[in-house]
């Protein structure tokens, strides 16, 4: 089994009167690509945001390589994160370069790293934007600023990538891309953690499968098979399907 | 005239420093309600400067301000990072109680009424040398501290979430651009008046934001403009006799049309 990079035990969250993650523990593994999935308001993102340490815990911790989130030493520079926006633009004008080199700044690093700008360039040639990092990133559809947030998620090369419905507003051939991505960040060893409504061209991918109802965790192990048209004979994946072979116990258990 | 114009200039280059990070959060009315506050603190030095038997009476104003203007800053910062109000409505509460406190304190203290206006509106004819030099350092260290962690206060601001989540102090550092905002604009009291020492802060970088691409372009161009108008409102304020922070402020907003005609008129030219 490979070590966990992410834990959550026992952890609780509310805002106000509501409770929006009950009583949840989870551990996830370096290379495991996990959704969390659930209807609108069952608490997906406020779960990812809790690992992030950016929404008090009532109760139970969160560890991040070992080390409790938020702290001073939480090595946060070894997560890319894909909030879940509808654009990426402030209030000022920025050029999409701009945007993605703030992915490279960290609490120990306030300026850009050497060769920043160039691994700017590369994360946006991997989401097909090459030629537009001198855009003003508000000139850009919805989803291209989707990729550019992904973008500057990916330029960190993370240990930990985490994204918060990353297909929303992506056209169909860029969803491919964004399961090109997952795939490699899995392949060079990173755990994935993507929150989704609908998970398209990113099933194949999933080997764990997180569901909530109502800030409860109320499935834990294989993703939940395709219904409808992608049940269907001849249906086509992009990617192939992640290892069958785990054995059913260890997916109930949730320690892939 | 040479003081009066340095500091004009010099508030002039600092202002938009900081307002570009103000508009970037969407909170450009911040200046404003910093500014309205920060008469409170006029009235309350020269409050202090009388019970205190100073020769000048207000000797403080000034040092009133700026302490009033900081804690403001620092009060409305805080109600926004804990979410307790809207942005906008811990502006509204600071831009009216900031100013409601300042002419009841005002009236109370019996105070001068052309230290009150000089105050709202600016007196760059009683610009002295010492004035000056110290308004030029102050604001030279802002525009230091602005351009030399852009790249940090730009992610802040952009993204606060983001930032957080990358371990970036955001809330720290919005609240020491909110500070640097109350530094500005007590150093603008003279140049611009604290009525107007927003416009001096944003309109510069609505002018940049017409036509520049990325954020350290609006920023570099914004300074640029700012410069410009404070110098020439300076000048023609002194020459012709009147109140500098109306005229800075109309130059500025002027400026904003032409270059906003200019921009339309290249954009409607270019092939599509």
């Amino acid at each position: 089994m490979t070590s966990t990079v992410l834990s959550a035990a026992g952890i609780t969250v509310g805002f106000g009167e509501t409770i929006a993650v009950r009583d949840v523990s989870i551990d996830v593994h370096a290379d495991q690509t996990v959704a969390i999935l659930g209807s609108n308001g069952s608490g997906k993102s406020t779960l990812v945001r809790a690992f992030l340490g950016l929404v008090p815990l009532r109760t139970g911790t969160i560890s991040l390589f070992g080390t409790v989130v938020p702290s001073r030493h939480a090595p946060l520079e070894r997560v890319g994160y894909v909030p879940q926006r509808t654009t990426a633009q402030g209030g000022l004008a920025a050029s999409v370069g701009e945007v993605v080199e703030a992915g490279l700044l960290s609490r120990t690093s306030r300026n850009l790293p050497a060769h920043g700008k160039e691994r700017a360039r590369a994360a946006l040639d991997t989401m097909g934007l090459a030629d537009r990092y001198s855009f003003p990133v508000g000139a850009l559809s919805g989803g291209q600023q989707q990729r550019v947030l992904i973008a500057r998620a990916l330029v960190r090369n993370p240990d930990v990538l985490i994204m918060d419905e990353p297909l929303a507003g992506v056209d169909a051939d860029h969803q491919i891309v964004v399961a090109d991505v997952v795939q490699a960040a899995h392949e060079r060893g990173a755990a994935v953690v993507l929150v989704l409504h609908e998970a398209g061209p990113l099933a194949p991918l999933l080997q764990r499968a997180i569901v909530l109802d109502r800030g409860c965790v109320t499935h834990d192990g294989a993703p939940p098979a395709a219904v409808g048209a992608h049940a269907m004979p001849g249906h086509d994946h992009v990617h192939p399907h992640a290892d069958q072979t785990t054995e059913p116990s260890d997916l109930q258990r949730g320690v892939l | 005239m040479i003081a009066a114009v340095a500091t004009a200039m010099a508030v002039g280059l600092a202002g938009p420093a900081v307002g570009a990070y103000l508009v970037q959060r969407r909170i450009s009315l911040l200046g404003d309600g910093i500014g309205h506050v920060a008469l409170t603190g006029v009235a309350l030095g020269t409050m202090a400067g009388a019970a205190l038997g100073l020769a000048n009476q207000d000797a403080l104003a000034v040092p009133g301000a700026m302490v009033v203007a900081l804690l403001g800053a620092i009060i409305v910062d805080r109600m926004q990072s804990k979410g307790r109000v809207a942005a906008d409505v811990a502006l509204a509460l600071m831009f009216y109680g900031g100013a409601a406190a300042g002419v009841v304190l005002f009236d109370v203290s019996g105070g001068d009424h052309e230290t009150f206006e000089a105050a709202l509106f600016g007196s760059l004819g009683d610009v002295s040398t010492t004035t000056a030099v110290l308004t030029a350092i102050g604001a030279a260290i802002v525009v230091a501290l602005a351009f030399g962690f852009r790249r940090v206060l730009f992610a802040a601001t952009h993204d606060p979430e983001f930032a957080r989540a990358s371990g970036i102090p955001a809330g720290a550092l919005t609240t020491s651009l909110s500070v640097a905002a109350a530094v500005v604009i007590t150093l603008a009291m003279q140049a611009v008046g604290l009525v107007l020492v927003g416009g001096l802060m944003i309109v510069p970088v609505a002018i940049a934001q017409l036509h520049a691409g990325s954020f350290a372009s609006t920023m570099r161009r914004a300074c640029l403009y700012g410069g410009g108008v404070a110098a020439v409102g300076a000048i023609l304020t002194i020459r012709w006799g009147i109140e500098s922070g109306g005229l800075i402020v109309v130059a500025a907003v002027l400026l904003y049309g032409a270059v906003a005609l200019v921009t339309s008129r290249v954009a409607a030219r270019r092939p599509a």
